[in-house]
């Protein structure tokens, strides 16, 4: 199977002149925005929420239906939030979204602004994200000389200004209600839901959050409208979708595929095949927070509801390859270190587990292991699972459950050998 | 002797200028990259002042600045280089390109900063250029497909007091600089 479809998102990626104001203009950049400026607010809601845009950071809550809870009659000003904190392990593709086609971002930000009444919006990006930001502040910088920012944007009355606000190495500030504390100036630790933001965000008034890859799908939902969008994708996942594929792959990168395209064609056909023709053994569909899946699920489609149906999720379409060489104790001891690092310390549950799931993992995976740490590792990933503050913990429990689950035997051996099967051998394939 | 005082004092008032009036507080992130670029780390003093500005305690801004990893509380080298050891970039060979790092830049088991005062060397998580891996920022400017050999030229470089061509993005010449840009501000010297 090969894929040929229209190109949408990375339509544009061949010529740098987009980065710019005027070359993003005369490939019709800011068209959107001038229709949207001739729409009513509702209008732009149903639109989106008829094209069945689905949010790009992970939980793929349908975005024109998230706008539509934005009350605007509370007198209070309403907010736009840009989440380009980008963290989750695996995934950067909001991260080339904007090196490659900065203006867009700030398009479909101030549709979804006009959309919900906001004039100030804000963009969150993570600290490390050094380069991003400067590309994204030339853009601010061009887009207020250009008059799409700014007091009385393209002609109109209508006032808009962006924020861009560093955030400084912390994955927590991924999650809605912990970006809302780092922004507001606090420790970026979640929020109790609800209030939702989109009643009580950023300085208690509705804010609308929403992934860089999301508000970049927009202009092309104004332009070209809903049907358009429908006519790639599946029924229930529309449109198209940036995936980041990397580890032990010939061809690492970020393709854009429409949903529901299956892994082995992103695998095989687009990124060249596992390493040097090795079997594939392991591999996440949307990040380390996303259950492990195995050669066997490569036939899975990528769209939100199969990847749900082979026990995974989609996540943020980071799809991380591992080899038969890899080891999945050593992945999974690397993955909760992860967690242990990031956990922001206000549930036990999470705190304490991920610590602890750490070191139990460590000593399996370097041979020191007992048969009574599987349960161990069960057991944590059993009591972390949906019973923590935050999404952080389940993607934790996540990487605990699914390597037992599908890695059993290979857990077993590690005890069983007293050493991890896979150093040995790595060492055999070096000499 | 102040953190911020005289231009640097007139750059936080630029800052807590970008957020909405009566939501000051906002600007505490920035102001702490700012005093990180004056000593290279942020100071007690500079949490002090940083909460004299904005009328908190320096309580609530230690709160703050003990959360975020990009915060350093202890002097630093003048370079900070940080290997993302993450799964992707493990699975292409990180492990191998930290030690190298840590080996070459000399810090030395347990220390955080060489002894010439030039690198701290840091294990990071994913810094999201997986597609790229083994991914290295140095100053936070990328450096793509960092081989082993590749960390040690990269060290020598530094040493010579060259600053190496970054994947993309501008060159940044130390993690002072680098904090400067993160406060949104421009370096002196460096190309707009
Ligand atoms: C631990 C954690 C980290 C997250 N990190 C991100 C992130 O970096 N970027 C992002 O867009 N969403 C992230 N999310 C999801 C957000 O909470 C939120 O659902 C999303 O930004 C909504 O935007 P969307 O509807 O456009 O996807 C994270 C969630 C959790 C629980
Ligand atoms: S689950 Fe983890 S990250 Fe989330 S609030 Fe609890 S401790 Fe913090
Ligand atoms: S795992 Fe290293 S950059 Fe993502």
């Amino acid at each position: 199977m090969t894929v040929s479809f229209e190109r949408r998102l990375t339509r544009d990626w061949d010529d740098p002149k987009v980065i710019g104001i005027d070359g993003y203009c005369a490939k019709g950049g800011y068209e959107a925005l001038r229709n949207a400026l001739n729409m009513e607010p509702s209008e732009i809601v149903e639109t989106v929420k008829t094209a069945g845009l689905r949010g790009r950071g992970g939980a793929g809550f349908p975005t024109g239906t998230k706008w539509s809870f934005v009350p605007t009659d509370t007198g209070k000003p309403t907010y736009v939030v840009v989440n380009f904190d980008e963290s989750e392990p695996g995934t950067c593709n909001n991260r080339e979204l904007v090196d490659r086609d900065p203006h867009r971002l700030l398009e479909g930000t101030a549709i979804a602004a006009l959309a919900i009444g906001c004039r100030t919006a804000f963009v969150y990006v993570r600290g490390e994200y050094l380069a991003q930001s400067l590309v994204l502040e030339r853009a601010i910088r061009e887009a207020y000389d250009g008059g799409y920012l700014g007091r009385g944007i393209a002609g109109t009355d209508v006032d808009l200004d962006v924020v861009l606000h560093r955030g400084a190495g912390a994955y927590i500030c991924g999650e809605e209600t912990a970006l809302l504390s780092s922004l507001e100036g606090f420790r970026g630790q979640p929020r109790l839901r609800p209030p939702f933001p989109a009643v009580e965000g950023l300085y208690a008034s509705p804010t609308v959050i929403n992934n860089v890859e999301t508000l970049m799908s927009v202009p092309d939902i104004i332009l070209r409208g809903p049907e358009w969008f429908r006519q790639l994708g599946t029924e229930k996942s529309p449109g198209t979708k940036l995936f980041t594929i990397s580890g032990k792959v010939e061809r690492p990168g970020n393709y854009e595929l429409p949903l529901g395209t299956p892994l082995r064609v992103l695998l095989e056909d687009v990124a060249g095949g596992v390493l040097g023709g090795r079997p594939l053994k392991a591999w996440t569909p949307g990040g380390s927070s996303t259950p492990l899946l195995t050669g066997d699920h490569i036939d899975t489609a990528l769209d939100y509801e199969s990847v749900a149906a082979a026990g995974s999720l989609l996540g943020t379409g980071a799809v991380m390859v591992l080899d038969d060489t890899d080891c999945v104790v050593d992945a999974a001891q690397r993955m909760t270190r992860f967690y242990a690092h990031e956990s922001c310390g206000k549930c036990t549950p999470c705190r304490e587990g991920t610590w602890w799931a750490e070191r139990v993992l460590g000593r399996v995976a370097d041979g020191y292991g007992v048969e009574d740490d599987l349960p161990v590792i069960e057991d944590l990933g059993r009591n972390i699972m949906f019973r923590a503050f935050c999404a952080l913990a389940d993607g934790a429990a996540a990487v605990l459950q699914s390597s037992l689950k599908h890695f059993r035997d290979e857990f077993e051996e590690h005890v069983r050998l007293g050493r991890c099967p896979f150093r040995a051998a790595h060492e055999e394939v070096a000499v | 002797m102040p953190v911020l005082e005289g231009a640097r004092l007139d750059e936080a008032k630029e800052i807590v200028g970008r957020y909405p009036e009566g939501r000051e507080r906002s600007a505490i992130m920035p102001l702490l990259y700012l005093v990180q670029s004056v000593d290279g780390f942020v100071s007690r003093d500079g949490l002090t002042e940083v909460a004299g500005i904005l009328g908190l305690t320096t309580a609530e801004v230690e709160a703050v600045a003990t959360f975020y990893t990009m915060y350093r509380l202890r002097p630093t080298g003048t370079h900070v280089v940080n290997v993302c050891t993450n799964l992707a970039c493990t699975l292409r060979g990180a492990r191998e390109v930290y030690d190298a790092a840590r080996e070459a830049a000399e810090v030395r088991h347990g220390q955080e900063v060489s002894d010439d005062g030039l690198f701290t060397v840091h294990e990071e998580e994913c810094l999201g250029v997986c597609d790229v891996a083994p991914a290295v920022q140095i100053n936070f400017a990328n450096h793509d497909r960092v081989s082993p050999e590749r960390m040690r030229e990269l060290v020598a470089a530094l040493r010579a007091q060259e600053v190496p061509d970054p994947a993309r993005g501008p060159a940044v010449g130390s993690f002072r600089d680098a904090s400067r840009v993160l406060a949104g501000l421009e370096v002196e010297g460096a190309p707009a």
